[in-house]
């Protein structure tokens, strides 16, 4: 993970450290930390791709503002990386257009 | 349903001010923020603060909101904190706020009184490519790094020399990034001069009367170019192309007001507070009755005075709702408020003055 190794003024508290799948492919961050800032300390920044013209999007708030780093997750699309808590084997993936709720689909 | 007698939405340094006053007072307090930590901006600041010592100046921001969460924990019976939750709606005809935990646990708040402590966000400007993932905003990047321990990338060009474009840019390089530049379009910086010694300290090149044209990359940024911008506000010289893998924007902050909108309160635009804000007395009290504002979601200001703003807003709920007398008010009230023209005096506060007095109607009585 690509993390802050030495900081001059902080001392960051991880929490558990968990497993969790990137499209399919295993990655390691922590609980309770949002799912976009584990995938960007394992290297992911494309979050999504647009509807109409298929556009990559990552990150840009990071206050649940901009619905830019919107994933499936665990099979919900439209989720809010930036503001969702990372868990044990969740299962996070790239969402291509509007998202099927699964429930209709 | 479920009630309470204050409800604060935002849990940045004025909701939690609002809170804590309120709750200290003897309100039932409910705070709902839509992140998963409490704190707001405050927590991602690792500088030390300027402003006044009942503010905290010379603490750094995200000690003084450990000062915050203390008082928080001071008054835990009184106060409910729903982290992780966002007030997605208010309906106007019988006040009901509707929430949302998480992405689908969504329940109905009626509360008596409502703060807003909506806080701000980011803007933005055209350029092409300013959707490609790595374009990101000032207070995404502090988030990653100074809240979480990621690294935002590893060359990063920032665009905005305001304080936080100055602040966000020193940060970085003290988490080890490298920085490409600060690209600044008016001929001077817009920050305050120790921040900018600070990063030219570090060698940071300030490119002045510059701007952005584009973001290069195909599916992520790889690069960025920028050109100088003449004295008639054309382009002159030659383009110049920066590597980086991140472009960090802080061009401005808006005041988040769309709960404000949906309630009816009557808004109004004030470029000096940076965007629609809510018309307030001088009380910090909007067109309806039982909603007040503060902090950000009031006009940009800096969180010292939105941690005044905050105890304003939670001391009039409190009175409102019967938990202190006219004297007990008044000595609060003219104590804040000589805070808060302390915190705005000079020509630093010329600015926000003026915005306020465009915002402030005095009183809703007539
Ligand atoms: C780089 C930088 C440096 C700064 N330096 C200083 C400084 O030196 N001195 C100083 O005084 N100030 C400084 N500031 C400014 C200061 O951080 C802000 O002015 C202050 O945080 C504003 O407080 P607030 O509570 O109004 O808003 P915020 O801190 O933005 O908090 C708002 C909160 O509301 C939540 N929220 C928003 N909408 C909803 C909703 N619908 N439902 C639930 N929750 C919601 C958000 O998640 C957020 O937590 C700096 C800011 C930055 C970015
Ligand atoms: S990055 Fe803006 S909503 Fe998540």
């Amino acid at each position: 993970m690509d993390l802050i190794k030495e900081h001059p003024i902080l001392d960051f508290q991880h929490g558990k450290k968990v497993k969790f799948f990137f499209d399919g492919a295993a990655m390691e961050g922590f609980e309770g930390e949002p799912i976009a800032a584990a995938l960007h300390a394992n290297g992911v920044v494309i979050y999504r791709e647009t509807p109409q013209m298929k556009r990559p999007r990552g990150f840009f708030c990071a206050i649940g503002k901009c619905s830019s780093c919107f994933m499936v997750v665990d099979g919900v699309p439209n989720v809010r990386t930036c503001v969702t808590a990372l868990a044990e084997g969740m299962k996070v993936e790239t969402q291509r257009g509007k998202g099927l709720v699964p429930a209709l689909s | 349903m479920r009630s309470t007698e204050v409800m604060v939405i935002g849990g940045g340094p004025a909701g939690l001010s609002a809170a804590v006053e309120a709750a200290s007072l003897g309100c039932q307090v409910m705070v709902v923020d839509s992140d998963l930590k409490l704190g707001g901006q405050l927590i991602k600041q690792t500088h030390k603060f300027f402003g006044s010592k009942e503010e905290h100046a010379g603490t750094r921001g995200f000690e003084i909101a450990d000062i915050l969460f203390r008082e928080l924990d001071e008054n835990k019976e009184r106060i409910q904190v729903l982290s992780n939750t966002t007030a997605v709606g208010y309906y106007k005809e019988d006040g009901v706020v509707s929430c949302v935990t998480g992405e689908d646990e969504y329940f109905r708040v009626k509360p008596q009184r409502v703060i807003m402590a909506t806080g701000a966000q980011e803007k933005m400007i055209p350029f092409p490519n300013n959707d490609l993932p790595g374009v990101y905003g000032a207070g995404a990047v502090q988030t990653l790094m100074n809240v979480y321990g990621v690294m935002p990338g590893k060359r990063v060009l920032m665009v905005g020399a305001g304080n936080i474009g100055l602040i966000v840019s020193y940060q970085m390089k003290q988490a080890g990034v490298d920085i490409a530049g600060i690209v600044e379009f008016m001929p001077h910086v817009g920050g305050y001069w120790v921040h900018a010694a600070k990063d030219r300290r570090l060698g940071i090149p300030i490119y002045l009367r510059h701007t952005i044209l584009e973001a290069l990359g195909d599916r992520f940024v790889t690069g960025a170019v920028i050109q100088e911008v003449g004295a008639k506000g054309g382009l002159v010289g030659e383009p110049k192309k920066i590597d980086c893998d991140v472009i960090c924007m802080a061009v401005g902050l808006t005041p988040t007001c769309e709960l404000l909108w949906q309630a009816g309160c009557e808004m109004t635009f004030v470029p000096e507070l940076c965007g629609y804000v809510a018309k307030r007395d001088n009380q910090m009290r909007t067109s309806i009755p039982t909603i007040w504002v503060a902090g950000d979601a009031a006009g940009i200001e800096e969180a010292s005075s939105a941690m005044v703003e905050g105890r304003v807003a939670g001391l009039n709920a409190a009175r409102s709702t019967g938990h202190l007398t006219d004297t007990e008010f008044d000595a609060r009230s003219s104590l804040y408020w000589k805070r808060l023209s302390d915190l705005r005096a000079g020509p630093v506060g010329e600015k926000i003055r003026y915005g306020i007095s465009q915002a402030c109607c005095g009183s809703w009585e007539v």
